[in-house]
């Protein structure tokens, strides 16, 4: 397995709350691994270390390694743009920026100076088809993205992630405030993506994690109880605790 | 159930007459400034500065306090947002809870409370220091001053109530604070920041207190930074002081004249703001 990302002894708190103990785990690349368990035991909280996110919450501590192609991102030199460019992110919700369709997907470009005049018009088509919109949207580029559907905007968030060129994504309950049709189509894309992004996914849908996950984790009180090929678990799960999730007791 | 509805309609009741008392002040401040304004008020009066015997109910206009006023309460906005925006901005993106920003908050509800008067004083101080006369830049620096505290916590309180997700959406992009303030927050946030902006300027404009020794007042329009300008409301204060009533009429006028500013500056500013929220994520 080539592993892309690491943690090592990674620990993280809420106060003096532990939200996550002693998290030793690989993310192989170009795959998709589904973090899943109970509401609480920490699924977002794991998200939140790998693009330093967490430490946006006041009152939160880290202890441990997070490695990003062999690097820790928690060291003291690194530059955290860098990090949360690296790995995109799609949120429970969408939140268009307050611009147009255009800008959103151009605005990560922009800030970037990755494009500029007619190759950021290019990079825009690009990834809006990447993502799946471009049909929808191409004859309102201009207009406010927050006139478009929720599931329109999940995949404009998408296309905003994708245009930064990140070698990540993060997905944090990406569907669950989207109608069956457009999370369908969300999962779609998470699987055609699979083949050039790493992929994480937080989920709490078990029939969303069958149908995505190449790899699992299952999380319990902040603790890894198990982890592994997607087959492997789902089938054969070593632990108790994760089969009695897995046959709906919590 | 009948005592339920009973307190129901009671406030119901008290809700209507609030909402009467305060339209009714309204309405009569605004009868009252009509009434006596509208007679004097003529063509002369908003073209022409005071010319000989003006106190005494003869020819010219307030044309020096109109221009003077609006020079006063711009340059005293222009300054406070300059310096208000960026601390909003600290407040509510790099330090939203923390001990600092606590005591900014707090220095800056004590400030909104303190009297204009004693930011005249305190500006008059502050010039005498600086070897200052009573002079536009006096005034502009004393309004700003007091509009501060204002704007600042108006624009605070907006930023703090945008959904905090979308700063992360900008800062999942790897977009650093200053980016994400610049292109998201002041996007989102501009309606709010508008309002904040003309909260300030009325207050700034409609304050005689603080203009009183920091400006000065004159019968010539503005000339320069550093000569005294005349404003609205102390024009409004020295004409009622005479014991003209002709003149005293003219106050009303010129009340009306501050009125009629504020009221335009307010419908463009929601004209303005209302263009460019169209954006924005409700």
């Amino acid at each position: 397995m080539d592993s892309h990302v690491q943690t090592i002894d990674l620990n993280a708190f809420y106060g003096n709350t532990a939200a996550l103990k002693n998290v030793n785990l690989e993310f192989p690349k170009r795959q998709i691994t589904v973090i899943m368990g109970p509401s609480g035991c920490g699924k977002t909280t794991l998200l939140k270390t790998i693009n330093r996110f967490l430490e946006l919450t006041d009152g939160t501590r880290i202890s441990g390694k997070v490695l990003i192609d062999g690097e820790n991102i928690y060291a003291p030199n690194v530059d955290v743009t860098e990090i949360r460019k690296k790995a995109g992110l799609l949120a429970q919700r969408p939140y268009p920026l307050p611009m147009s369709i255009y800008d959103n997907v151009a605005y990560g470009l922009r800030i970037h100076n990755m494009k500029r005049g007619h190759d950021l018009d290019n990079a825009v088509e690009h990834h809006l088809r990447e993502a799946g919109l471009w049909d929808e949207v191409k004859d309102r580029l201009r207009s406010p993205a927050t006139g478009l559907s929720i599931g329109q905007q999940q995949r404009l968030c998408l296309a905003r992630g994708l245009a930064v060129e990140p070698e990540m994504l993060l997905g944090d309950e990406p569907t669950s405030a989207l109608d069956p049709i457009s999370a369908q189509r969300i999962e779609q894309r998470l699987l055609d993506l699979k083949n050039e992004y790493t992929i994480v996914l937080v989920t709490h849908i078990l029939r969303q994690a069958k149908r995505l996950a190449d790899y699992v984790v299952f999380m319990y009180l902040g603790e890894v109880v198990e982890c592994g090929p997607a087959q492997q678990v789902f089938e054969n799960p070593q632990q108790e605790r994760t089969r009695a999730y897995l046959e709906g007791q919590f | 159930m009948k005592r339920r509805q009973v307190e129901e309609a009671i406030f119901k009741f008290i809700m209507v007459c609030s909402f009467l008392l305060v339209a009714s002040s309204l309405g009569l401040i605004l009868f009252t400034v009509i009434v006596k304004g509208l007679p004097s008020l003529n063509w002369a009066m908003l073209t022409q500065t005071p010319k000989g015997g003006y106190y005494l109910g003869k020819e010219g206009g307030i044309l020096n306090a109109i221009v003077g006023s609006i020079y006063l309460a711009g340059g005293g906005t222009l300054l406070a947002l300059l310096l208000g925006l960026p601390i909003a901005l600290y407040l509510g993106v790099y330090s939203r809870k923390s001990r600092i920003s606590d005591w900014v908050r707090l220095s800056l509800d004590v400030l909104w409370g303190v009297p204009s008067i004693v930011y005249g004083a305190f500006g008059f101080i502050l010039m005498l220091a600086m070897g200052m006369r009573a002079s536009l830049l006096g005034g502009i620096i004393t309004l700003a001053l007091l509009e501060l505290p204002i704007m600042t916590r108006a624009m605070d309180e907006v930023i703090r109530m945008m959904p905090r997700d979308l700063e992360q959406a900008s800062l999942a992009l790897g977009a650093t604070r200053m980016e994400t303030a610049i292109h998201v927050v002041i996007r989102q946030t501009l309606p709010g920041i508008i309002t904040a902006i003309l909260l300030a300027f009325g207050r700034g404009i409609g304050d005689a207190a603080s203009v009183l020794f920091t400006a000065g007042y004159t019968d010539r329009l503005p000339s320069g930074l550093l000569r005294p300008v005349a404003s609205l409301p102390l024009a409004v204060f020295f004409q009622l002081g005479t014991p003209f009533p002709e003149v005293q009429q003219r106050a009303y006028s010129a009340a009306l004249v501050l009125t009629f500013i504020v009221l335009i500056i307010s419908l463009g500013s929601r004209w303005l703001s209302s263009r460019l929220s169209r954006f924005a994520l409700k």
